[in-house]
């Protein structure tokens, strides 16, 4: 069983969570994922690791209420326990050896991107950071990027903070300003990071992008979370997270994104109705 | 006087049309009378080349004197001696193949062999109903040993060396207990109920269980042995690579992996309709190849609602799942589309597979191994319609631990090396099952693990 140490409501659908796990503290580097069940007979759901406290021995994970188990786990509270996590899972994100680098990040993809950035920032990179979110409401972890960052562009969709507008156009004005950057490293919704790789491919920039597939065990055993990068079959959870963003096929991976995406909105509102009726009583 | 029936006792099981629209137990065990009739039929052969026959050498005619005698627990008694996993092995080995396949009744006229593996199953479950004797627990000899994998190799060795007075602690990376008797052999062929409760004997041995555990990337091996303590290591991590066929359209959404889809059903329930975990519930489902885990996969299909047709490029001789594998497959209407070979998967506009294209495909001369070499039929391409195709080609071993992990020699297929003790080229790690082999059957990995276990005593008892 593993103890959640600490709550905190983000945003109102954003939560982190600091888990008791010493031993995947230990071992996780900025990159990592884990897979966690929220119940006993639970489905395994992958979540990247934010925040890695070897000394506590704690990690921490943001995650986005999106579905049945996401909304299961909004439930537990700080003192509560976890049936399972296991990891740290895929290999870590190369940050050393870089001179100068952008991150980019979509939305709750900035917990991802955040420990990714802050070990770029600590491995010696100037580091400049562009995060989109819909609207300045869902904004996270702006203190924490802002501290670790060179340079930091906010975008979100509506205007209601930072910039409006996407993050594309912030990356390209980077460039065309001229900044040489070793390395692009984007995380958010595919859809975004499609677009991150097409805004930096005619410049040649090297863009590296943290996929996060459907999977179930994570160790290399089901195959679910595969993926075509350049050409060849590659598995998520033991070659990646991270890929080459300009070799891979986003349409497909896009459209395995989705399979399931009919059954996680019935079963969605399936345990919500669940939860008003316990409520109700 | 022995029992001269030619035939054996035929195994009482649900309906065909009943049960391929349920996941419970197809077989249903002999009652005791069937048993000792069955019982009966053992010639008990002075020569025994029944034990020959069987990967863990159980005293196969001892134990069916006894339930000649009606002294079930007796029976249980001789069969644990040799095995850790009774209830399993008497329903997964392939014992037409192993025991029951040297069988002396086989050389009469149209006789066939005593169903040995059935009377191996009726024990177990006699035992697992009615004896309230727990296990002993022995007196600990003071060394450690860690068990890496909880599968029959797995549990096999730790089973072995518990009862030796070791103390033991298996790694699983999974969640729960038992590789891939939990997440790939379906409930319908082995209850995951029967499963826990060997597991369980195991932890009343002292054995502890350690899920949720990844050696290679939670811990190491190294870690192991300088942290942890270990004297030895047992790695039984399984097979772990699902392969697919190299093709066009294998990445469309609605092809997947044998693995994928019996985990899905098997270790996280999704058959269930209170599961969480999804699932495809296809209309047509093509399954790709024609060993016993395509049967699995087939049966699985068929009891979502689909119909299914099991592609095999050789043909229905060349099969190489178990006979009765493959009758239960046919009775419950899974259609065998045999030499032919998938050469394209099609799509539809959202990228959803509609069709397996196929080609016919014709015997060709023996190869190395023995086996015909089945060949192209040119311009004999035809689809079969799917919105499902499931890969069932075979794994590779799980490369974790290779990438991880010093001073173990590996092959070329990436299985690890051992010697005829179960050790590799690191001194106190052993290996055996799938990890050593690639994909292979339960009793042989068991063989594997009961293997190992007495190399490791040998070494630490010195």
């Amino acid at each position: 069983m593993f103890k959640i140490v600490r709550k905190d409501e983000l945003r109102p659908m954003v939560t982190l969570y600091e888990i008791e796990a010493p031993m995947i503290a230990k071992k996780a580097h900025p990159g990592q994922f884990i897979i966690l069940r929220v119940t006993e007979d639970g489905e395994r759901i992958p979540l990247t690791i934010s925040h890695i406290d070897p000394v506590k021995g704690t990690i921490c994970i943001i995650v986005q209420t999106v579905g049945s188990t996401t909304e299961q786990l909004k439930r537990k509270q700080a003192g509560d326990f976890l049936p399972d996590v296991v990891g740290p899972l895929g290999k870590p994100t190369e940050t050393k050896g870089f001179k100068k680098v952008m991150v980019v990040g979509g939305g709750v993809g900035c917990a991802i991107a955040y420990p990714v950035l802050k070990q770029f920032h600590d491995d010696g990179a100037e580091v400049h950071a562009v995060v989109g979110f819909r609207n300045k409401d869902l904004v996270i972890l702006e203190d924490d990027i802002r501290a670790a960052s060179d340079k930091l562009i906010i975008c979100t969709d509506d205007g209601s903070y930072g910039r409006k507008g996407v993050v594309t156009e912030a990356i390209k004005e980077l460039i065309e300003a001229g900044n040489e950057y070793d390395q692009v490293f984007a995380v958010g919704p595919a859809i975004m990071m499609k677009f991150v790789c097409k805004t930096t491919e005619p410049y040649g920039v090297k863009t590296i992008v943290s996929m996060s597939p459907i999977m179930i065990d994570g160790t290399g055993m089901c195959g679910g979370c595969r993926l075509s990068v350049g050409g060849e079959m590659k598995f998520a959870c033991v070659d990646g997270p991270d890929f080459d963003g300009h070799l891979i096929d986003w349409d497909n991976s896009m459209a395995r994104g989705r399979m399931f995406k009919d059954f996680e909105l019935h079963k969605h509102e399936e345990t919500c109705n669940l939860y008003k009726m316990e409520e109700a009583k | 006087m022995a029992n001269m029936a030619p035939k054996k006792n035929p195994m009482p099981s649900q309906d065909p049309q009943v049960r391929s629209t349920n996941f419970d137990e197809v077989a249903l065990g002999y009652t005791e009378e069937m048993a000792v009739d069955e019982a009966n039929r053992c010639l008990g052969c002075k020569t025994r080349p029944c034990v020959e026959g069987c990967p863990v050498n159980i005293s196969i005619p001892e134990f069916i004197a006894k339930v000649q005698e009606k002294d079930y627990e007796g029976a249980y008694k001789i069969i644990t001696q040799s095995s850790s996993l009774p209830a399993v092995c008497g329903r997964v080995c392939p014992q037409e193949s192993q025991c029951e396949g040297r069988c002396t009744r086989l050389k009469m006229k149209d006789g066939e062999s005593v169903g040995i593996g059935r009377l191996e199953r009726f024990v177990a479950d006699w035992h697992n109903e009615h004896s309230t004797e727990k296990p002993v627990k022995p007196a600990s000899n003071g060394h450690k040993v860690a068990v890496i994998g909880s599968g029959p190799a797995g549990l096999t060795c730790a089973g072995d060396l518990a009862k030796k007075g070791y103390d033991v602690t298996i790694f699983e990376a999974l969640h729960t207990p038992g590789g891939v008797l939990v997440y790939g052999i379906p409930q319908f062929r082995l209850p995951k109920e029967i499963v826990a409760k060997e597991i369980d004997g195991l932890k009343e041995l002292g054995v502890k269980v350690m899920t949720d555990t990844i050696v290679g990337r939670t811990i190491d091996v190294d870690e192991l042995f300088t942290e942890m303590g270990f004297e030895a290591v047992f790695i039984g991590s399984g097979a772990g690579l699902p392969m697919f066929m190299n093709i066009p359209g294998v990445n469309h959404v609605g092809v997947l992996s044998a693995n994928e889809f019996l985990t899905r059903i098997n270790l996280m329930k999704a058959y269930k309709p209170e599961s969480n975990t999804p699932i495809v519930h296809p209309k047509k489902a093509v399954i790709v190849g024609g060993g016993n885990v395509a049967m699995d996969a087939a049966r699985c299909a068929k009891r979502l609602g689909a119909e299914v047709f099991v592609v095999y490029r050789r043909g229905m001789e060349e099969l190489p799942a178990r006979k009765e594998e493959v009758e239960h497959a046919i009775e419950e209407g899974i259609i065998f589309k045999t030499l032919c070979n998938p050469v394209e998967l099609l799509a539809d506009e959202n990228g959803n597979v509609r069709a397996a294209r196929c080609i016919k495909m014709e015997l060709g001369e023996p190869d190395a191994s023995g086996r015909r070499s089945p060949k192209e039929v040119p311009g004999s391409e035809f689809e079969i319609e799917a919105d499902c195709v499931i890969m069932a080609l075979g794994t590779s071993p799980n490369p974790l631990i290779r990438h991880t992990t010093e001073g173990i020699e590996f092959n070329r297929k990436g299985g690890i090396v051992v010697n005829e003790e179960g050790a590799t080229s690191r001194e106190g790690v052993y290996a055996g099952g799938d990890a050593v082999t690639g994909a292979a059957t339960v009793i042989l990995a068991m063989g594997a693990g009961k293997t190992a276990a007495k190399g490791i005593d040998e070494a630490l008892s010195k």
